[in-house]
């Protein structure tokens, strides 16, 4: 039975602007079928992002929204989350904006472990801006300005967030669309900073400067590439090189941010 | 039991023409026509779901 997704987009405001082939939409979905599952109200659920493609998001969803500076999202989220800890709020962010202009924002909202979800859509490039190198870009990658190849090594985002503080990491990618929604949702039920990078695809600035001939390809290579966590187990090294883990990457329970400042507002009442 | 024949709606202002449904569908239902994804062989569709799930702009629904 076809998925009404519809109820959750703004009237009006599609087709939205991603290029063709631009795995971004396929998160959206994702993201509506996670926030479906759960049965996160409208108003009870805040959608907050930076500057760049992916985060144009919440522009197309019919919740409490917020489009903020680049880099910002998790600034402007934890502000949300301050003045209204019972909502659910959700960051989305592209590797730019999240690890690279936000990077900074993004460390201490692991390090605090906020009660909220971040979603980044890792498409190795700033996409919006032209096509400029990302600390996200693989070495030797070509961008419009690394146009002999990328010299640094690239972030690992989820290795990232684990070594800041964040208590649930996953991984996921536009290709295998069935598991995003099911790692979005247990990110969102987690009580804590979530993480969820999504391995996406761009096309029109990291696909046609590094030889990829069309969209299904790029979309082939995140299936291979991609190794389920609990398979990993059992493989050796050479195996999984070149090869990205992906599922729920890292879990635990602390004390998280708005709880503990609850505790700080009582002690300041005595 | 009387297998329901599936619907495949393609709402051609969305489709960008990515290519991605025709691609991955495993029966190999639907086909570019032009700039658009049209369908091409409904009777094959076994409903997967696979084209509504990974078109990236909303624009395929299968019922």
């Amino acid at each position: 039975m076809s998925f009404d997704y519809d109820k959750y987009i703004r009237p009006g405001k599609l087709p939205h602007i991603w290029c063709p082939g631009c795995g971004h939409g396929i998160v959206m979905k994702g993201l509506i079928r996670a926030i479906d599952t759960l049965g996160l109200q409208k108003n009870n659920t805040a959608i907050v992002s930076g500057i760049g493609c992916a985060s144009r998001l919440p522009g197309y969803m019919d919740f409490c929204t917020l489009h903020t500076a680049h880099g910002r999202a998790a600034a402007f989220a934890t502000g949300v989350k301050m003045a209204k800890p019972e909502m659910n709020v959700i960051l989305v962010g592209g590797d730019g904006d999240g690890t690279a202009i936000g990077g900074n924002h993004f460390i201490h909202a692991c390090r605090r472990n906020i009660d909220m979800t971040y979603i980044i859509m890792n498409n190795n490039i700033y996409g919006m801006t032209g096509g400029q190198f990302s600390p996200c870009t693989p070495t030797g990658a070509k961008a419009s300005t690394t146009v002999y190849g990328n010299p640094d090594p690239a972030f690992d985002v989820a290795k990232l967030a684990i070594g800041a503080g964040a208590t649930f990491v996953a991984r996921g990618t536009a290709y295998h669309a069935t598991q995003i929604d099911k790692l979005i949702a247990e990110a969102i039920q987690h009580k804590g900073f979530s993480v969820v990078e999504i391995l996406d695809d761009c096309p029109t600035t990291y696909g046609r400067r590094n030889k990829f001939k069309s969209v299904i390809e790029m979309m082939n290579r995140l299936k291979d590439i991609a190794v389920p966590v609990k398979a990993a187990e059992k493989m050796t090294a050479e195996q999984l090189e070149g090869k990205i883990l992906t599922g729920v990457l890292y879990k635990e329970e602390r004390p998280n941010y708005t709880d503990e400042y609850a505790k700080v507002i009582e002690r300041a009442k005595k | 039991m009387e297998k329901t024949p599936a619907n495949i709606e393609i709402i051609e202002k969305y489709c960008k023409g990515c290519h991605i449904c025709v691609e991955f569908c495993p029966t190999k239902v639907l086909e570019m026509k032009g700039f658009v994804a049209s369908v091409k062989n409904l009777e094959a569709c076994i409903k997967c779901m696979q084209c509504e799930l990974r078109c990236p702009d909303f624009a395929i629904k299968v019922s």
